[in-house]
């Protein structure tokens, strides 16, 4: 299977924090010892007195960020995706139902913080927090879309959960034409037989993936699905209705994440079948991310499998009608 | 005003608030009686003779902020904003009512003047923090109180806020520990001991002083106190009684959360219209 390349960016997060900071004023950001992952050294050399370290205590993290953020701030706070969630869902739950602009940074998510084990891999991060009311989840597809996340959420402030890449990330979108909106998602590839949702680190292999359809006759849509909450249900449905079959590419639990928020829709207004990419319910292993993604089934190959199981499904369905 | 005259006055507020207390929980059905009864002095010092707020532009740049970590008094809180100005003393009643703003846990996207929802214990210490820390980055002069149960300083986040606002030298945050010695299931002692209280908080960096939380004199010098220091946080850990006031629900581990019926209305207003008339010229 050929691959797909991207050019590589170095901390595409850290740098439009930087870059942004000085347009907005009421930018600041609380870190709990872990900026080495979220790459907010450059923002804070750069705005020293708008930067807090709190040290290892997330939950505390969070509670300032929040009294920040009612005070007229946008208040970004980070660490690993893992930590972002499980150990701050309750602290996310006030600042959601304060409606304070706290943005909580889920870095290095799902399998991408191979190399520090199951502890470190956040793979319910999406589940947590699309379950919170008011809370908005973002999941950046590349370095494009990182910085433009960040811009966004600074435009439109509110209780977001961003998952962002951490050190390099590739880009697939035009930094020169792409913007991000909440609410709307993005077809990459077009096709007739089977749509593939993706979103973060999956981006890239669902691209790679209908690519080896494509060679193979099987017509792909990809579509990057970076605002799972608000998801874009008319993409979803025009995809239902399009290509007949779904199938969704997510570095996270297939319990409650993005193949989960898809389900949702499609079960609601036009069931098709839907076959979902992810970890299915297992603790991650150490190991480079290549590997892993192998290990666990979400290769750009498992994408392709997926694919043909979908098709497969939708021909079932209208023999049986 | 005589100095003597103002006290007076105040401890008059507080009669009012702990009829409103009992009243509001006999009314919704259910709410805390205890917690709420304790805080009373404490609330009423800071709203009626302390804090710069404005009720008729509740967001007023220029507040003092005050967030009830313990946000089961909410009652006690409702009463002091209604009392103060913020909505009308005939809403009070409709505590805990079905869809009313007034739940029985505080949520300030619905109700003026409260700064902060709570309810879930042990976060208030860390919103205030922030809130001290945005102060001081906009250079704005002027105060941040948290009031905390002493339940809540079981609460591991209490200590991570309690370390980071030392840490940061923000000497324009006050804390309140309503020290009632009473949780959900018994004595603070028999479930989870946290003495020494003063010398833990100590520990951790702040200036602590110890009152009466029921004498509001003691309470008023000790806010004075604290807010001449300014280079380190504060804290008054202000020993109370639970459900101060009314006799049965006085160091009663049930009355933490607990309906009144009629029979018990009458009896606590009987007891707090007689402890009011003491303030009253013969």
């Amino acid at each position: 299977m050929s691959a797909v390349l991207f050019p590589i960016v170095e901390k595409p997060f850290g740098r439009a924090l930087a870059n942004l900071g000085e347009r907005f004023p009421e930018l600041v950001v609380v870190d709990a010892d872990l900026q080495r992952a979220t790459d907010t050294a450059e923002f804070r050399s750069r705005f020293p007195s708008r930067y807090w370290n709190v040290g290892v205590a997330e939950a505390n993290m969070v509670g300032i960020a929040t009294g920040l953020a009612l005070s007229g701030k946008t208040a970004f706070c980070g660490t690993f995706a893992c930590f972002a969630s499980q150990r701050v869902c309750d602290q996310a739950v006030l600042a959601a139902y304060c409606r304070a602009s706290v943005v909580i940074c889920g870095v290095e998510p799902g399998l991408t913080s191979g190399g520090n084990g199951a502890t470190h891999q956040g793979m319910l991060d999406l589940a947590i927090m699309r379950a919170i009311p008011n809370m908005r989840v973002f999941e950046a597809g590349d370095a494009t879309e990182t910085a433009s996340l960040v811009e966004f959420v600074l435009e439109h402030p509110g209780p977001t959960y961003l998952r962002v890449p951490r050190a390099k990330a590739p880009v697939i979108l035009d930094p020169a034409a792409y913007r991000f909106e909440s609410g709307r998602a993005v077809r990459l590839a077009e096709g007739r037989d089977v749509t593939i949702i993706a979103a973060g680190i999956m981006l890239p292999r669902a691209l790679q993936a209908a690519e080896t359809l494509h060679a193979e006759g099987v017509g792909a849509r990809v579509v990057n699905m970076s605002s799972i909450k608000p998801i874009d249900e008319a993409e979803i449905l025009a995809a239902a209705r399009d290509t007949g079959c779904l199938v969704t590419a997510e570095n996270h639990n297939i319990l409650g994440g993005l193949g989960s928020a898809v389900a949702e829709v499609v079960s609601a207004h036009a069931p098709v079948p839907l076959v979902r990419v992810g970890v299915r319910d297992a603790f991650g292993e150490v190991g480079p991310i290549e590997w892993l993604a192998d290990k666990f089934s979400m290769s750009p190959t498992d994408i392709v499998d997926a694919a043909r199981r979908a098709i497969a499904l939708k021909v079932g369905i209208g023999e049986r009608a | 005003m005589a100095e003597d005259e103002r006290i007076i006055q105040l401890r008059r507020t507080c009669q009012d608030v702990r009829r409103d207390v009992v009243r509001m929980i006999h009314a919704g059905g259910s709410g805390h009686p205890g917690g709420s009864l304790s805080v009373v002095e404490i609330l009423t010092a800071l709203y009626f003779e302390v804090m710069k707020v404005n009720p008729e532009d509740p967001g007023w740049g220029g507040r003092d902020r005050l967030i009830l970590s313990k946000g089961h008094a909410s009652s006690a809180l409702y009463s002091v904003l209604a009392r103060r100005g913020y909505f009308p003393i005939e809403d009070l009643l409709s505590f805990n009512a079905p869809g009313s703003r007034l739940q029985k846990h505080i949520d300030m996207l619905r109700v003026p003047g409260v700064e902060v929802s709570s309810g879930s214990l042990g976060q208030g210490l860390s919103v205030g923090i922030g809130m001290a820390l945005a102060d001081r980055l906009d250079g704005k002069d002027r105060r941040v109180y948290v009031v905390l149960s002493d339940g809540e300083c079981q609460a591991g986040q209490t200590w991570e806020a309690a370390m980071a606002a030392a840490h940061f030298g923000l000497g324009k945050l006050i804390a309140f520990v309503d020290r009632n010695r009473l949780q959900t299931d018994g004595t603070i002692g028999e479930i989870m001991g946290i003495s020494p209280l003063e010398d833990k908080w100590r520990a951790f960096g702040w200036r602590v002083q110890s009152v009466d939380g029921h004498d509001l004199r003691q309470i008023l010098d000790a806010i004075h106190v604290a807010g001449a220091d300014g280079s380190r946080p504060q804290v008054v850990i202000a020993a109370t009684v639970k459900g101060k006031g009314v006799s049965f629900m006085e160091n009663s581990v049930p009355w933490h959360s607990h309906p009144i019926d009629a029979e018990q209305l009458r009896t606590a207003i009987a007891e707090l219209d007689e402890s009011a008339s003491e303030f009253e010229p013969v």
